[in-house]
């Protein structure tokens, strides 16, 4: 063994207590790794939230100074954006603007058309003015020109020049032109985007103020305008700043301003994702989640395939997280963008493992228990998934070593996913398959339970079946119809429909998501504005300087909740005082006086300070890049507010009226509600404030509940705590439902029972019509092989067996039956222990020895006498030296087996068949040393026609006439043992046990006329015989030393007949001249298996667990695999593949034409080695007290026929496919038959 | 299953069947993923060098040099068609994981090779071919593994390599990065890379039809 072959032993057997350990505790693994994806996510919080929303640092204006490239290391308070100058500094100077005392001969128009008329002169003074020789020109952020596609814009923004924005900029900051306009609304609308928008706007813009707030609109109550000029300034003159705002001031007195002046922030601004960068983006995520549906969708075969596939995307999901925690607790912050790698993290690490693994444990056969089917799945891809893991491992070190940084911090990523990865595969994923899969079988036992309430539970399974009783089962003779290949066979379209809106409840589903679309269309529409809110929630994503800011209201900048110092509106209008200027803490109460005209008021609150902050975060980034300026990863600084009010008397608004604004908006203002509708308002924004938290709270809700319906749909299984046995196996004669919940109707198929031997059937020979069967007495039986009546019986003509006083004999026939006997309990019997010291046997541990050699001489019913008549022990200490050196002769005649001890009862000799080649033999030189009187006993039978041919123990080969049962003649030429006998086209080839090959010729002297072929419509390969016939048997040829060591298989097809022996080769003979044509060489062991059909191709196996695939023509090998742990115990192929079983308790199928193996079924342990082939596309093999059915396209469990009720014990070691659809097996004493006909038709 | 599914042979079915039209179906679907890629693959590139998208960009990339996708779209309709083709005359079918999902991962690395091209910063143009064809052939292994794909992949990006250069001599075409060097050093694997995932689409299309004649055959 190589030590790839022990490294891969290793993995398999590691993976195969990881899976039972798994299955075995799924809810304290789950708990263990959910803590475990917590713990090493918990570095995450650390890293800010992704996101492109701007970040700030607050500097002190007094002390500033242009941050230096380099960095410094003693600022560590200082982020690492604040390097080098901003790209401009912006200093805004907010406007308040308000007529007052309001009168009520004004016109809505006047609220805002004198007050903006007032921008135009503090242009001037800004743009004029001048601090000892430096003017605005010198400092402003000069632009040159706007890009290309923005020519609509042309005419609003300036082109050249300094970058200063106003409200001005609507009428090209002329005089003229504002005063000439009709309607100042319209010029300003006209310029907004239809429909939703979340860039800043031209209004905005401009305003400098969020849209809302500036007042600028017919239906103001406050009467207030606000609006901001704002100037770009390249570099920063502390001096003139100082002195434009002490300027400005001294023009405009803000009486009650109290603004904080000594703050400048600089925001930092993260990478914009434009459309074109998203495009990619989005083709990325849509190839991902292509891949994931691709991928989730060959999980099939489980209760919940949506439950899984949610399970796969989680492993990768938390993996991932995983991995950047990981990689973030050991001091690496990932610098990738992690939107943009994710779709390739996922890639890398994939779905691939996930779902092999899903299909191998679902490919396991169903009747297992859970968790071996577990342990199982897991151990049989445990060499793929490690050597899958190994190579991505080392693809991504290639990767790394390419010293990129941005590849290798991937790479580095990669490869902690990848680890952690496994790690939820092999811990998270497995237990949830675990349960998914018992879920299933809860699914079934819980159908069975009703009618099996008073049966006492059945106790767990221990883990290893081979030690366990099978569990009784309700009816003796059930076929069980598994739950796949019912799927496909039987369940009409129609009722598959409906059974899929039953399971997957997709009418709950569409209410449900009905619900949340409405919320969302609801939350959308929101007449309360929680859409504004939650814009207005989104802009203001700033980390500092928000404490000492009260909760805002996009809407109503002016009413923040139980603010003592914000101002209201509603005072009592007839107050001669035009300018209120303390705040009274009783206006809140606001009493439903009318107020019948109230007078604005400007007010300057805390929440002005930073009003930029309201903006949309994109304010900066779209008015930049609109010179084509980007503020991707840079900042600018934002200098504190320049206050400035604006009071003007009435008749200064009426003055500056133009002639159409008061004929076309007459006062919509109910002017004696005044008061009123403001206090309204207020209490409005109060309920609306509370709809939207009870919005918000409801959506909250509703997404958790979906969430832990999803997690409850995939960790819990539906019926917890419904029935008491929660893990139990599933009892084998238990009816599984498939997985939408139906249960098929319980179609008994008895299998016909033969009985009448009274001993184990020993051999078995069928010609498709006529069925004999002989048992280890020696009796022969003829069966009709379609109604199942026993037509004629041989007894046997070798005398009585039972007492034989000869110990010699008994040890001879000691020998012989250990050749076959079964090891279940190995040193079950004291002559066992002593057979140990006698042979050099190599031990098996192997429980149930598969049957390789059905030509096996029979001595159980002397062994089973002795031992019912007198103890082991007594032949033992009668048994001396001459006991080993009798028993070592028999053994070398007949060839060796592993023998270790007795079988301790009855149907003890379950696998007579030897196994071949354990021990080196000697050549079978030596003569037999049989008796006469013992050389009956049949060791080969074939039937063809009427003709039982039947050789012997003596080497005597006799054909019998099956319908009369006469012995019509005998050749007595050999006297070495006969083997194997093959039958074909008057011939019959002899194997016998010292290596020889002989041929005979049965002649019949009759006239062919009268040669009768019975059967419908399938011949017989030979033609039958009358009774009246003449039948000779002569011995043709007969080639001795056929084979340097005893003769394992014989085997005879399409005139060709071929011999498989210990000596590792296999020969090739015509049939006509007995002349052999190849002798093929190949195998590094003893034959154990061949195969021949009609179409010439010929497959052998061999104790290496090699199968060889040979050319018959040419002699030639096509192909060479390696398929077993252990022998190769049965080969059949099909048109398209090999099906070969060996020690290991596998089937293997492989492609006949390329020898790649197309998939393994793992059986029971213990199970039978019979194969056969009913169709191409069936598979029938034998197992413990039952034939299985598969489906060789999917290696699908179709049906498992239970052939009695007492057959613990009995493991099927013959079967035969018969022609018409039904096969016979041996089943101890009995033979059963087994009619197939309904799954033939459905797979065909 | 699979057989009763297709006794009942739906139009659908039979026109799959007919060769002809297979082939038209195969080399359209094809096409289609070409232009596609080339457009989503250029509009990367383009980002590389432009720092900041004016809104019409969209417009831009769909103007400038509009025949590059079509042609791009015919040659992946082109190697599509040819891989299976020469998979079935080499006479050694393709045997490697042949999924849909597989195939979404390939096309996922190369879009994703794509993206470190046009993202990542390298240190000289050297590298980033050295590296581009570790992923290359790294992409090769991992979804091909056949000679005959790796040798037509290498024929296809020498050939389409030249022809690239060829245009941009004449004039007809032109980078849109002033590195030239850069371009160069860069094509060719992304060329492979592409004719890899190209026939890797082309020989999962191929299969359809392989299959449905598969049954054709077996049922006659």
């Amino acid at each position: 063994m190589t030590v790839r072959e022990r490294i891969r032993q290793n993995i398999s057997a590691a993976f195969y207590r990881h899976g039972l350990l798994c299955a075995s505790y799924p809810v304290p693994i789950i708990l263990f790794t959910s803590a475990s994806i917590l713990t090493c996510c918990y570095p995450l919080l650390k890293l800010p939230l992704p996101g492109t929303g701007p970040v700030e640092f607050t500097t002190g204006v007094r002390d500033y100074s242009t941050p230096s490239h380099e960095s410094q290391g003693d600022l560590s308070e200082r982020p690492d954006w604040y390097r080098g100058p901003p790209v401009a500094y912006i200093q805004q100077v907010l406007v308040k603007a308000a007529v007052s005392p309001w009168d009520n001969s004004l016109v809505p128009v006047d609220v805002f058309r004198s007050p903006l008329g007032r921008v135009f002169s503090v242009l001037e003074e800004i743009r004029n003015h001048v601090y000892t020789d430096r003017s605005l020109e010198a400092l402003c952020l000069q632009v040159t020109d706007l890009l290309p596609g923005l020519r609509r814009m042309q005419a609003v923004l300036p082109e050249h020049g300094c970058l200063l924005v106003s409200p001005g900029n609507y009428w090209q900051n002329r005089r003229d032109l504002f005063d000439a306009d009709p309607d100042l609304l319209k010029t300003v609308h006209q310029h907004e985007p239809k429909g939703l928008h979340t860039s800043a706007t031209l209004k905005d813009l401009l305003f400098g103020v969020p849209g809302k707030q500036t007042g600028v609109n017919l239906y103001s109550k406050k009467r207030v305008v606000t609006y901001t000029i704002t100037i770009a300034l390249s570099s920063y003159d502390a001096r003139f700043v100082a002195s434009l705002r002490a300027r400005l001031k001294q023009l405009h007195p803000s009486a009650n301003c109290t603004l904080r002046e000594d703050h400048m922030v600089h925001v930092h601004f993260k990478e914009e994702i434009g459309i074109a960068e998203l495009i990619p983006l989005v083709t990325t995520y849509i190839i991902l989640f292509a891949y994931i549906y691709f991928s989730t969708r060959k999980i099939d075969m489980v209760k919940s395939k949506w439950g899984l596939a949610l399970a796969a995307v989680v492993t990768v999901l938390s993996s991932l997280l995983m991995s950047v925690g990981l990689c973030t607790l050991f001091g690496l912050t990932p610098t990738l963008n992690g939107g943009e790698i994710f779709p390739y993290l996922v890639v890398v690490i994939g779905l691939e493992n996930v779902l092999v693994l899903t299909k191998s444990v679902v490919s396991t056969p169903v009747d297992l228990e859970v968790k071996l089917r577990i342990a199982q799945g897991l151990s049989n891809e445990s060499w793929s998934i490690m050597k899958n893991m190994a190579t991505e491992l080392c693809i991504i070190l290639i990767g790394y070593f390419t010293f990129v940084p941005a590849i290798q911090e991937f790479c580095l990523f990669a490869v902690v996913g990848l680890v952690s990865d496994f790690f939820l595969q092999m811990f998270f994923f497995t237990t949830v398959l675990s349960i998914d899969i018992r879920r299933m079988e809860l699914a079934d036992l819980n159908r069975r339970l009703p009618a099996e309430a008073g049966m006492p539970p059945p106790k767990p399974g221990p883990l290893r079946p081979r030690e366990t009783p099978p569990p009784p089962r309700p009816s003796p003779h059930t076929i069980t119809l598994q739950a796949p290949a019912f799927r496909n066979l039987r369940l009409p379209k129609r009722l598959r429909v409906v059974y899929f809106l039953a399971r997957t409840r997709l009418a709950q589903r569409i209410i449900m998501v009905g619900t949340v679309i409405w919320i969302g269309i609801l939350v959308y529409t929101d007449p309360a504005g929680l859409r504004t809110f939650l814009a207005a929630q989104v802009s203001e994503q700033s980390p500092l300087g928000e404490a000492g800011l009260p909760p805002h209201l996009g809407v109503a900048p002016v009413f923040p909740g139980g603010d003592p110092t914000s101002t209201l509106s509603g005072l009592p209008a007839p107050e001669p005082t035009p300018l209120p200027e303390n705040q009274s803490q009783g206006h809140r109460a606001a009493h439903p006086e009318v107020a019948p005209v109230s007078s604005p008021q400007i007010t300057w609150g805390p929440e002005d300070e930073e009003l930029w902050r309201r903006l949309s975060f994109r304010h900066w980034p779209s008015l930049f890049s609109y010179y084509n300026i980007t503020l991707a990863k840079r900042y600018i600084s934002i200098l504190p507010v320049i206050p400035v009010t604006l009071h003007l008397s009435p008749q200064e608004a009426i003055d500056t009226r133009h002639p159409q604004d008061t004929h076309h908006a007459p006062p919509p203002i109910p002017i004696p509600g005044g008061g009123w509708t403001g206090i309204s308002r207020e209490t409005c924004f109060a309920g609306a404030h509370a709809r939207m938290v009870a919005a918000l709270g409801l959506f909250a809700g509703v997404v958790l509940v979906l969430l832990l319906f999803c997690l409850y749909r995939v960790l819990c299984p539906r019926n917890y705590g419904q029935n008491g046995v929660p893990h139990g196996r599933r009892r084998r004669g238990d009816l599984p439902c498939d997985e939408y919940g139906y249960s098929p109707p319980i179609s008994e198929i008895s299998p016909l029972l033969l009985r009448g031997h009274s001993m184990d059937i020993e051999c078995l020979a069928s010609d498709g019509m006529l069925l004999a069967s002989c048992c280890l007495v020696g009796h022969i039986r003829v069966w009709d092989a379609q109604t199942g009546d026993c037509l004629t019986v041989i007894p046997n003509n070798g005398g009585c067996w039972e007492h034989r006083d000869g110990w010699d004999h008994i040890s001879a026939c000691e020998a012989e039956s250990l050749l076959g006997a079964d090891f279940r309990e190995p040193g079950g019997g004291a002559v066992g222990g002593q057979d140990v010291d006698i042979f050099p046997i190599r031990r098996r541990t192997t429980p149930a020895r598969p049957a390789l050699f059905g030509d096996q001489p029979d001595l159980t019913p002397l062994i089973d006498t002795n031992f019912g008549l007198s103890p082991p022990s007594q032949a033992l200490s009668s048994s001396g030296f001459d006991f080993g050196g009798l028993v070592e002769k028999a053994y070398q005649e007949h060839e060796p087996s592993p023998t270790l001890a007795f079988p301790p009862s009855p149907p003890a000799s379950q696998q007579r068949r030897r196994s071949l080649g354990d021990q080196p033999v000697l050549p079978p030189e030596l003569p037999p040393q049989n008796n006469g009187d013992w050389d009956s006993s049949v060791w080969a039978m074939e039937l063809r026609g009427n003709l039982i041919a039947t050789g012997r123990s003596s080497g005597k080969l006799e054909l019998w006439d099956a319908v009369e049962g006469s012995l019509r003649c005998s050749n007595e030429d050999g006297v070495s043992g006969i083997t194997a006998l093959a039958f074909l086209n008057n011939r019959i080839v002899a194997a016998r046990l010292n290596g020889s090959l002989d041929f005979f010729t049965v002649e019949i002297t009759k006239p062919l006329g009268l040669l009768q072929y019975r059967g419908r419509g399938s011949l017989p390969p030979s033609p039958c015989y009358s009774s009246e016939d003449v039948i000779s048997c002569q011995l043709t040829r007969s080639v001795q030393c056929a084979h340097q060591k005893p003769i394992t298989v014989l085997k005879a097809a399409a005139g060709r007949v071929v011999t498989g022996s210990q000596d590792h080769t296999v020969r090739v003979y015509r049939l006509e001249d007995s002349c052999c044509l190849f002798t093929l060489q190949g195998h590094s062991g003893g034959i154990t298996a061949i195969y021949i059909d009609q179409t010439m191709v010929l497959a052998s196996g061999g104790q290496d667990g090699t199968i060889c695939v040979w050319d018959v023509l040419t002699g030639s090998r096509v192909s060479h695999v390696y398929g077993h742990r252990g022998d190769v115990t049965s080969l059949v192929c099909t048109t398209s593949c090999i099906i070969s079983s060996g020690l290991d308790d596998l089937i293997c199928i492989w492609d006949r034409s390329t020898g790649i193996k197309l998939y393994s079924i793992q059986q029971e342990v213990g199970c039978g080695a019979s194969l056969g082939v009913i169709s191409e596309s069936l598979l029938v093999t034998g197992g413990q007290g039952c034939v299985s059915f598969w489906d060789l396209n999917y290696g699908d469990l179709l049906q498992t026929v239970y052939l009695g009720q007492s057959s613990e014990g009995q493991s099927v070691r013959q079967l035969l496919v018969l022609d018409n659809a039904a096969i016979v097996c041996d089943f101890g004493s009995e033979l059963s038959l087994v009619y197939v006909p309904s799954v033939l038709e459905k797979l065909d | 299953m699979y057989s009763g599914a297709l006794m009942r042979r739906g139009p659908y079915i039979s026109m799959i069947t007919n060769r002809t039209m297979n082939l038209l179906i195969r080399a359209a679907m094809l096409f289609m993923v070409g232009v596609f890629l080339a457009l989503v693959l250029n509009l990367l590139q383009v980002q590389r060098n432009v720092t900041l998208f004016p809104p019409d960009v969209l417009s831009s990339v769909f103007s400038s040099a509009w025949w590059v996708p079509p042609c791009c779209g015919t040659a992946a309709a082109l190697i599509g068609l040819l891989y299976p083709c020469m998979d079935r005359r080499l006479g050694e079918p393709h045997k490697l994981k042949r999924e849909w999902s597989n195939v979404m991962r390939c096309v996922a690395v190369f879009v994703g090779i794509n993206h470190a091209s046009a993202k990542v910063d390298f240190a000289n143009n050297v590298q980033l071919s050295l590296t581009l064809a570790a992923l290359s052939v790294g992409l090769w292994w991992t979804f091909d593994r056949s000679r005959s794909g790796f040798g037509l992949g290498v024929v296809i990006a020498i050939l389409a390599t030249l022809a690239t250069q060829l245009l941009v001599y004449n004039g007809v075409f032109q980078y849109t990065s002033p590195d030239f060097l850069y371009i160069r050093s860069w094509l060719p694997c992304i060329f492979f890379a592409g004719v890899i995932t190209v026939g890797n689409i082309g020989r999962q299309l191929a299969l359809y039809e392989y299959k449905v004649n598969q049954e054709k055959t077996h049922q006659d």
